[in-house]
């Protein structure tokens, strides 16, 4: 078990945590440009094919967060590689999937109201990808529960991956309820790729980009601020020890 | 390993045999979800009997977080755990004995369940080996979710309100392929339940597994 006291981050650190917020920016507002001025309508539909640009790379960013938590969980697991910062990875990275989770689930509501006609329909990958927000909202729920660090770290884990494990069950189990009572619905992969073609297929891949780089520099910071937080955890405890003693001196 | 469990089992239903909480209480609230959804859809028996599989599971797995609290609550009690800790015995061997301990006491629920799905909704149950086989499947699996979710959240101080949050979500299949299951035995298509019952067998043997592994690190925790 390393207990490496978190520290100041280095220099270098520091300028390319600048630069890589600077290129998740700079990408992100590109694809807003291109998304919204360059790209034309849709022949089919319309204005409504925007929501595409963004709404794929968040889901994306979701299971990729969920996935990098989940590998993390399992190295903190494992005593050859157990370390402090697997389980303040894991953290930082399932809190930036649980937001992409619910962008995910607000942009397609709204990309499926005018498409399908309603707000919600029961599609395996929805209803996972909903199933998903609730199983990670009861991970940090866990993760908040104070306690000493390497029994919450491992208590954390097992929950991560006990709900990473559920991930396939759940998405096989409901793709069956769903094929062996109605037509599978429009959402297949398939689809975007009829409609997607020039500038279009161009801003689909920035916008994966865009939103890997944002993945990224939010869990820098995540895992940063987590860090500072054990630290003040620590120095909390060594300041009110020094009170005591002092005022047993005194 | 195997002694071991049996021997927590035993203790479990022991201490449930002569304190009936399981039987006061448990058995009640089961009673009450079911009248509940009856007033909830109404009195239209043709409303109720197509919904009966689903409501049934759903009060099981109601249920499932009772029985669960219930069985850490009696280890909670004069330290009771730490001499779980320390007995010598598996811990994967404890994990299995409060997973059969759990079970045992849902069968029986189920059993009175059954019933009552039966007079109060007017449900016609047929296909009597799939019902079984669902029942003994699922509750495996719930009893195993529960029991190492039960190991969390035991010893926290949000214990009552993380074990639903964490539990609930997990065993979305079991409910699904369980309802399942019982509405093809119910319409008369046992046949049709088999890739469901599948489904319950892969969820409690990964759960069985992950619980046996996992949970003699968790149990040392607090």
């Amino acid at each position: 078990m390393s207990t490496s006291k978190p520290s100041m981050p280095s220099s270098r650190a520091v300028v390319a945590t600048q630069a890589l917020g600077v290129a998740a920016i700079t990408t992100v507002a590109a694809t807003v440009w291109l998304g919204l001025v360059v790209t034309p309508p849709d022949e089919f539909m319309g204005n409504l094919v925007r929501l595409l640009y963004v709404h794929p790379p968040m889901a994306w960013v979701a299971f990729l967060a969920y996935g990098v938590s989940a590998l993390a969980s399992l190295l903190y697991l494992w005593p050859r590689t157990r370390a402090e910062h697997f389980d303040r990875l894991a953290g930082a990275s399932a809190e930036v999937g649980v937001v992409f989770t619910g962008l995910t689930l607000v942009s397609g509501s709204i990309w499926g109201r005018p498409t399908w006609g309603a707000w919600w329909v029961w599609d395996p990958l929805l209803t996972t990808t909903a199933l998903l927000f609730v199983l990670y909202l009861g991970y940090l729920a866990v993760r908040r529960v104070p306690g000493e660090f390497q029994a919450r770290a491992r208590r954390s884990a097992i929950v991560a991956l006990v709900a990473f494990v559920d991930v396939p069950i759940v998405y096989l189990s409901v793709e069956w309820w769903r094929s062996l009572h109605q037509a599978p619905t429009v959402l297949n992969p398939t689809t975007h790729k009829t409609y997607v073609h020039g500038s279009m297929a161009w801003t689909l891949l920035l916008g994966f980009v865009a939103f890997t780089l944002v993945y990224i520099w939010l869990v820098a910071h995540r895992y940063r601020l987590a860090e500072l937080q054990d630290l003040e955890d620590t120095a909390g405890l060594e300041m009110a020890l020094a009170e005591r003693r002092s005022e047993g001196m005194a | 390993m195997l002694r071991d469990a049996v021997l927590v089992a035993g203790k479990d239903l022991r201490i449930e045999m002569r304190s009936r909480v399981g039987l006061n209480q448990v058995g009640p609230f089961a009673i009450a979800v079911l009248l509940l959804f009856g007033l909830a859809l109404g009195p239209d028996r043709r409303e109720l009997a197509p919904a009966s599989a689903g409501l049934f599971w759903v009060a099981v797995l109601l249920s499932t977080i009772l029985a669960v609290q219930r069985s850490y609550a009696i280890e909670s009690a004069d330290a009771a755990r730490d001499g779980l800790r320390l007995s010598g015995l598996d811990p994967a061997g404890i994990f299995l004995g409060k997973a059969g301990a759990v079970a045992a006491q849902l069968l029986v629920l189920e059993a009175a369940l059954t019933v009552g799905v039966a007079l109060l909704y007017g449900t016609h149950l047929s296909g009597a080996v799939v019902l079984v086989a669902a029942c003994a499947v699922g509750t495996v699996g719930l009893s195993a979710v529960g029991t190492l979710y039960g190991v969390v959240a035991s010893g926290l101080r949000t214990r009552e309100t993380l074990l639903p949050l964490l539990f609930l979500p997990v065993v979305a299949p079991v409910l699904l392929a369980a309802t399942k299951a019982w509405d093809a035995a119910i319409a008369g298509t046992p046949g049709r339940a088999d890739s469901w019952l599948d489904v319950l067998v892969v969820f409690a043997v990964l759960y069985l597994a992950i619980g046996t592994v996992a949970f003699g690190p968790l149990l040392e925790d607090e």
